[in-house]
């Protein structure tokens, strides 16, 4: 008797509830509707981070929020999906030395406060994320550009406006590759009502991409974001949809769950979780390509600076190189990839990543990266007589970053081609594992890996193994290979610039500063009501192109 | 009565004091730049580190940081997040839907578990009782994380009656599903405890009492066994409560809940110690009101337990 009643006032309230909120939810679609053209109405829900900082395109450079600063600004140039670059903003990107670059834009353009795109959008856009005390996190993308500096805040006096329409861009050496790097989200414009209040602009931006915020307060913090379709954008990036909602998850795994449950259409990211069943979950709507995200472990090559370089000391000069020779050719990379992630990783044959073009699996000495236990074993007593092995070989990784089942089996695959002792090395966050290598206290190999921000073989090799670059965590250097990156940044044509890219990889698979493991594939999906849905180059879905029946 | 209930505030004093200053320190301890991990797998330029550094204060040693943020707290400042917004306003989403949530939890938990306990003592012995025993049984043995996921798949997927996850109102309707599965551990607890308590209590001399003065089951049941078996099951509602109230991240998690388990859960991995430190403060706080408050109703459960002074 007391359960039924309970039972039907617990039924009569949630009823209530249902109606009041259900009447919540109809006056917010009604908002959004008003804002949206009215031929093109189906709002794509894809999934989403929260964005770790406000949205500024200098500041921002994870995917959470770079995906929707790709949506609601255009950039000079836009990649399709294979990576190539087109105009999008820029009428004509052109240079005679690959030193100085001059732009001229479309005229005629707008943000969506009414604000006109001008070359001075661009210039002070760039200024405000290269200063040195804005501390910016994009900051580096214009460390190429004449009067940067870490040093103090100083103009980038290689930026020159024209005229409204025309600026040109003066390099401190030459770069053949700098054009493809506008796309990129830090060299986005600004309308110059940004420059009053950044702090309120990155809460909620304003832009001149395919679409932009559905009003003040779109961003509902670590929840979602609502984009609608921007008419007054006129690039090759026309939303074919309604508009786009990206909804935040802590989770992937939820995340996968809301795409079974049809409340999510596209999904970028698959949990480790689904790799064993995404495919029958999902049939034809499942995507499983390469992505540009290399994974390698880094041995330091130059230990001067470690804190401890007593802990490499078999891994320098002749002995180091057979040893590392060795290392690679002892792990099972096809096997690892089939087991550990379900083929959702493609074993590396280079140091850059399939989609990028000028990538190549028959580089001179890609055979380092076989596995070949007979040669492993033959190499490794090579070097046992320079001077005999002592200890235990261990690769450090981030606990929280579901790196152990191939740490493991990786260490495995060493340990019995080998016969030394070889384990994984946990450290129980990312940041308490970066922070070890960057102050150089690490005293193990350690994980590496590298996504692109352009689609360029540069981004691969120059930060990483350039001397003294930036992300060069294992201090390698190399005068030959640093001249190739030159030579090849020099030249007039990006396919000569490749040729002497892969020269210079040719040398890394040599000294192995890094060794090479496998591209991260995208694996994702996308619900039944979608259609056309293309991952790009760099793993986000062209959302644009996305329509909805 | 007020005499208890101010001295019971003015302890909560030291006791924040010293809550606030030991998670800031734990936060501050962790190894680890968190200001590093913002990039990822590339390493920033030791200029442009420095300057990041400067702007959250963490160039400054472990005290100074501490009495910048204690002051701040004092001027209702609760310091700002790594993506700019202001940690009041984090605070003020989330916790209205944590607590919707623990609310439904709580009612759930109570009424349910209270029912089933109170037959299960009832009949002890009975076929009801058995089968009681061995679903309490289940789900304590159940971790919440496969009763999340079984109630995922099976309500949103399989049969689609629910949804999957709950969307960034967090409405009450997409609440239950969540709110039941938070509530299955605690429910099988609270069976439990009631049903023992009930058992306990009916074998009292005041209960034959009752019955010999010629009193009906439907009078004694609620008045003179329920009652009197309450206090063991209210304790342990508060305490839960509690619980419910700071998060749960794993079922939030789960069902996407925007909640503050979800919120500190991220906190914690971005290592934005202003963030953690101010959801721990508030949560402290909440945990001393419910306590105060679950003292309280003792007292109206069992006159013979007094405040006095």
């Amino acid at each position: 008797m007391r359960i039924k009643r309970l039972g039907v006032a617990a039924i009569a309230l949630a009823a209530a509830s249902a109606l009041t909120l259900s009447g919540c939810a109809s006056g917010g679609s009604n908002d959004t509707a008003a804002t949206t053209k009215a031929d093109s109405t189906a709002i794509i829900t894809a999934n989403g981070s929260e964005p770790q900082n406000p949205l500024i395109p200098t500041n921002t450079n994870e995917t959470g929020g770079g995906k929707i600063l790709d949506s609601i600004f255009a950039g000079l140039v836009y990649y399709d999906e294979k990576g190539a670059p087109h105009n999008d903003v820029a009428e004509s990107i052109t240079t005679d030395d690959n030193i100085t670059y001059t732009v001229k834009i479309k005229p005629g353009q707008k943000f969506t406060n009414g604000e006109p795109v001008t070359a001075n959008s661009f210039v002070d856009a760039w200024n405000y994320g290269a200063l040195l005390s804005n501390a910016q996190l994009s900051s580096y993308f214009f460390e190429d550009i004449e009067g940067f500096s870490y040093d103090k805040d100083s103009k980038l006096t290689g930026l020159k406006v024209v005229d409204d329409n025309t600026f040109t861009i003066k390099l401190k050496s030459a770069l053949a590759d700098f054009p493809l790097r506008l796309g990129y989200s830090a060299f986005y414009p600004l309308p110059a009502s940004a420059f009053d209040d950044m702090k309120a602009f990155g809460e909620n931006p304003v832009g001149n991409g395919p679409y932009k915020l559905a009003g003040d307060g779109a961003w509902k913090h670590n929840a979602k974001i609502d984009l609608v379709v921007n008419p007054d954008y006129d690039g090759g990036r026309k939303a074919k949809n309604g508009g786009l909602t990206f909804v935040f998850y802590a989770d992937q795994g939820a995340a996968y769950s809301d795409l079974l449950g049809g409340n999510l259409d596209v999904l970028d990211a698959l949990p480790d979780s689904a790799f064993g069943t995404y495919k029958s979950d999902l049939g034809d709507r499942a995507v499983n390509q390469p992505a540009a995200i290399f994974q390698s472990f880094t041995i330091p090559s130059d230990t001067s600076n470690y804190s401890n370089p007593d802990a490499f000391k078999h891994f320098v000069g002749e002995e180091g190189q057979l040893r590392r020779q060795a290392l690679s050719m002892a792990i099972n990379r096809p096997e690892i990839t089939k087991v550990i992630f379900q083929d959702t990783r493609t074993p590396a044959s280079d140091f850059t990543s399939p989609v990028i073009d000028g990538w190549s699996d028959s580089l001179e000495g890609a055979d380092v990266l076989k596995f070949n236990p007979d040669k492993a074993k033959e190499l490794w007593a090579q070097a046992d007589k320079i001077s005999p092995w002592s200890g235990s070989f261990k690769i450090a990784y981030n606990a929280d970053g579901g790196h152990q089942g191939w740490v493991d089996a990786v260490c495995n695959s060493i340990k019995n081609v080998l016969n030394i002792d070889a384990a994984g090395k946990p450290y129980p966050t990312f940041a308490e594992a970066r922070t070890l290598i960057t102050d150089r206290k690490i005293e193990t190999a350690f994980r590496t890996g590298w996504q692109a921000d352009y689609p360029g073989l540069f981004n691969f090799l120059g930060p990483l193994y350039a001397t003294n670059a930036g992300s060069n965590d294992g201090d390698y250097s190399n005068p030959e290979f640093d001249a190739l990156l030159k030579k090849g940044s020099s030249e007039s044509d990006l396919d000569a610039a490749n040729a002497d890219f892969q020269k210079a990889q040719e040398i890394l698979l040599k000294d192995l500063p890094a060794i090479p493991l496998w591209y991260s594939n995208v694996t994702g999906g996308y619900g039944e009501k979608v259609q056309d849905v293309h991952f790009g180059w760099n793993s986000v879905p062209l959302y644009y192109e996305i329509t909805k029946s | 009565m007020t005499g208890y209930i101010f001295r019971r505030i003015l302890q909560a004093i030291p006791v924040f004091l010293g809550t606030t200053f030991l998670i800031y320190f734990m936060v501050f301890a962790m190894p680890g730049d968190p200001l590093l991990a913002l990039f990822g797998d590339r390493t920033p330029n030791p200029a442009v580190l420095a300057q990041l550094r400067a702007q959250y204060h963490l160039d400054q040693p472990f005290i100074v940081q501490y009495l910048i943020y204690m002051g701040g707290l004092l001027r209702g400042d609760f310091g700002i997040s790594f993506s700019g917004e202001p940690v009041t306003e984090i605070l003020a989403r989330t916790f209205p839907v944590t607590i919707r949530l623990a609310i439904m939890a709580l009612i759930f938990e109570t009424i349910l578990g209270i029912a089933v306990g109170l037959i299960s003592g009832l009949r002890k012995g009975k076929l009801f009782d058995a089968s009681s025993l061995v679903v309490s049984l289940i789900l304590i043995s159940l971790p919440i994380f496969v009763i999340a996921f079984v109630a995922q798949y099976v309500f949103g997927v399989w049969l689609g009656v629910a949804r999957t996850t709950v969307s960034s109102t967090a409405p009450i309707p997409e609440l239950i599903m969540p709110a039941l599965v938070l509530a299955s551990v605690a429910f099988a607890q609270i069976v439990r405890l009631t049903r023992a308590s009930v058992i306990e209590t009916t074998t009292l001399d005041f209960v034959r009492t009752a019955y010999s003065k010629g009193l009906r089951t439907r009078r004694v049941v609620p008045v003179h066994i329920l009652r009197n078996s309450l206090i063991p099951v209210v304790t342990y509602l508060g305490t839960d409560f509690g619980v419910l109230l700071v998060g749960a991240t794993i079922t939030e998690g789960i069902f996407n809940v925007p909640g503050v388990g979800n919120a500190l859960y991220q906190a914690i991995i971005r290592g934005e110690g202003p963030t953690v430190v101010s959801f721990v403060t508030v949560m402290v706080l909440i945990y001393l009101v419910v306590n105060l408050l679950v003292d309280l109703l003792y007292g109206l459960l069992d006159p013979r337990i007094r405040y006095v002074k």
